[in-house]
């Protein structure tokens, strides 16, 4: 899910870029006017979280591999926001650093993995989690949510590689960036996902959750009072 | 700092186990990732190399790349070492910075920045 550089033309990230700023923005804002200074470390965990769990790539049949990312259960602890925030740092770094991830699809690949995957998961956990207050119920609810903001993240990146073939074609009909167009690129990408990628994101996302309600570090999971929602 | 020890620790656990993200892979030839490959798989796959993609795809060059030693990317003696050394530079890395951001931002406007 990681968008290399040379595959998005600079129309798609540019756009992206200019989604992710005022995005970021809002981030700030609400962590500055919430966020317990108790709670500071909470984010650097979830952040160093998110980025050891994109390293476990699991392998398709086929010839191709992916991971989960974490951003729901980083969403449910640490607030929507906070997961923009921490997902954000855990992408920058994999880009400058690792190589995973153009720099030119930063942008992109925050907003997929760092805004579409967190926010769609908080909410759904929401729903779903009033839904089945039980202690059960609500990792389940995690662990159904994770499957989503995965699947939400992995349709916004597959229409972002979808859409080259049509911004940017050569006169000889060839493709200038990603190649595959949205017929291609959606099912690929959903299929893998939908399936076990999704599935790994959600068991990973319901068992953490399961484990740490009886655990002692249970207050990872209980919202401060005035966290914004 | 207490109430974070078991979470620290369990990040280190996470961590060594990281190998296994290079080695499962390995084990049944898993390949790139759905739209990650290289300009030269993509050339195999569509018998081409668009040309914009040309240009631009390695146009950063990262320290670590591929979560491994600069160079050896594909055959490095020990790829499930070097991944796990990443994981902890990762750790620091991205812990390091989202803490001194946050705790800019608590320190700001949060409403226990003062205690």
């Amino acid at each position: 899910m990681h968008i290399p550089d040379g595959y998005l033309g600079p129309p798609t990230y540019l756009a992206a870029y200019a989604a992710c700023a005022p995005l970021w923005a809002v981030a700030a804002r609400k962590l500055k006017a919430t966020l317990d200074a108790r709670r500071v470390p909470l984010l650097a965990i979830a952040a160093a979280f998110s980025f050891l769990v994109m390293m476990f790539n699991f392998p398709l049949p086929g010839g191709s591999t992916g991971h989960a990312v974490g951003g729901v259960l980083v969403a449910i602890a640490v607030g929507p926001w906070g997961a923009l925030l921490s997902v954000s740092i855990a992408v920058v770094i994999q880009a400058l650093l690792f190589g995973d991830g153009g720099i030119t699809a930063i942008g992109a690949n925050c907003f997929n993995m760092a805004f579409v995957m967190p926010f769609t998961g908080y909410y759904a956990y929401r729903v779903l989690a009033r839904l089945f207050p039980s202690d059960r119920g609500r990792a389940v609810s995690a662990g159904i949510a994770g499957w989503i903001g995965l699947n939400a993240a992995a349709l916004t990146t597959a229409v972002m590689f979808g859409i080259q073939p049509l911004l940017h074609t050569g006169a000889d009909g060839r493709a200038l960036y990603a190649p595959y167009p949205l017929s291609v690129a959606v099912p690929a990408m959903m299929i893998q996902h939908l399936t076990l990628f999704g599935a790994v994101e959600g068991l990973v996302t319901g068992l953490v959750v399961h484990y740490l309600q009886r655990s002692r570090s249970a207050w990872v999971l209980r919202k401060p009072e005035k966290e914004a929602a | 700092m207490k109430e974070y020890r078991p979470l620290l620790a369990a990040l280190a656990v996470i961590a060594l186990l990281t190998p296994a993200g290079v080695y499962l892979p390995e084990l049944v030839k898993g390949g790139s990732a759905w739209g990650e490959w290289g300009v030269g798989e993509i050339r195999k796959l569509i018998g081409y190399a668009p040309r914009e993609m040309e240009k631009t795809a390695d146009a950063w060059k990262a320290p670590l790349p591929g979560y491994s030693l600069p160079g050896r990317k594909d055959t490095p003696p020990e790829p499930g070492l070097a991944y796990a050394v990443s994981a902890f530079v990762g750790i620091a890395a991205c812990g390091g910075c989202a803490y001194l951001v946050a705790r800019r931002l608590a320190a700001r406007g949060g409403r226990d920045g003062r205690r």
